[in-house]
């Protein structure tokens, strides 16, 4: 990867979700990002306990970020702005493929109101 | 605690909320497994490139791996710690729960799928209709 690319190496993973998985809104049409409400009511819950356990596991050194492959902004002076990014880019695709496959299958995401 | 107790801990969280708590039940269902089957390849194409370029390193005291980042072996999967995969299944479960439990509440349930696929498959079966009909004497 060229010197001038890699502080987007992470970046570029969560623009390959988000490509990836454009094609069930547009093809399929699984409605995902047009259910905004539902969405951000899924997504928030998630976002805050994993921020949480990835700022614990930072502050224990689990686990730690190379700052020549990210973008260098910090949030809460550790958390790396990409695995924000990834708490809500990465539940949005599990929602997407789950309604995909309903839809495919015919298997109703949620049988009491189908 | 170490990332691996973490990890396990994680997924014993998830299972009794789907099962027990939430009663959501989607690990009894073919369409969770279906759509995990789908995500876990992809998981490990992308964890794989976050662990195997090392954007990300682990710590091996708090993992069962030993901190050489392999393909495969010594607990790592696509280079990634096997405590990543769970890690991601306690995040894909947490998620696809909320989204049943406020679909149950009658939080945009619909619309329903409308995408060309779809309106090309409700087409072809409509006609198949119609011909079976006509063929009848």
């Amino acid at each position: 990867m060229p010197d001038v690319l890699q502080p987007y190496a992470y970046l570029a993973v969560l623009a390959f979700i988000l490509v990836t998985t454009l094609p069930l809104e547009l093809y399929l049409g699984v409605r995902v990002w047009r259910r905004p409400r539902r969405l951000a009511l899924t997504v928030l819950p998630v976002l805050v306990v994993f921020t949480l356990w990835d700022l614990y596991a930072i502050g224990r050194d689990h686990w730690f970020f190379d700052p020549g492959q990210t973008s260098g902004v910090l949030l809460f002076g550790a958390l790396p702005l990409e695995e924000l990014l990834f708490f809500i880019v990465v539940p949005i695709a599990g929602v997407m493929t789950l309604e995909a496959v309903s839809v495919v299958r015919r298997w109703p995401a949620v049988p009491e109101t189908a | 605690m170490t990332y691996t107790q973490l990890a396990l801990l994680g997924v014993v969280v998830v299972v009794l909320l789907d099962l027990v708590v939430l009663r959501v039940g989607l690990l009894r269902r073919a369409l969770f497994w279906t759509a995990y089957a789908i995500m876990g390849f992809f998981q490990l194409l992308t964890n794989g490139w976050l662990t195997g370029r090392e954007i990300v390193t682990y710590n091996p005291e708090t993992t069962l791996t030993s901190g050489q980042v392999v393909l495969l072996g010594d607990w790592r999967i696509a280079y990634a710690p096997v405590e990543d995969l769970m890690f991601g299944f306690a995040m894909i479960v947490l998620t696809l729960d909320l989204w049943v439990v406020w679909g149950r509440r009658g939080i945009d349930v619909g619309p329903y799928a409308d995408g060309p696929w779809v309106r090309r498959r409700d087409a072809r079966e409509a006609q198949a209709a119609q011909r079976a009909r006509n063929a009848r004497p």
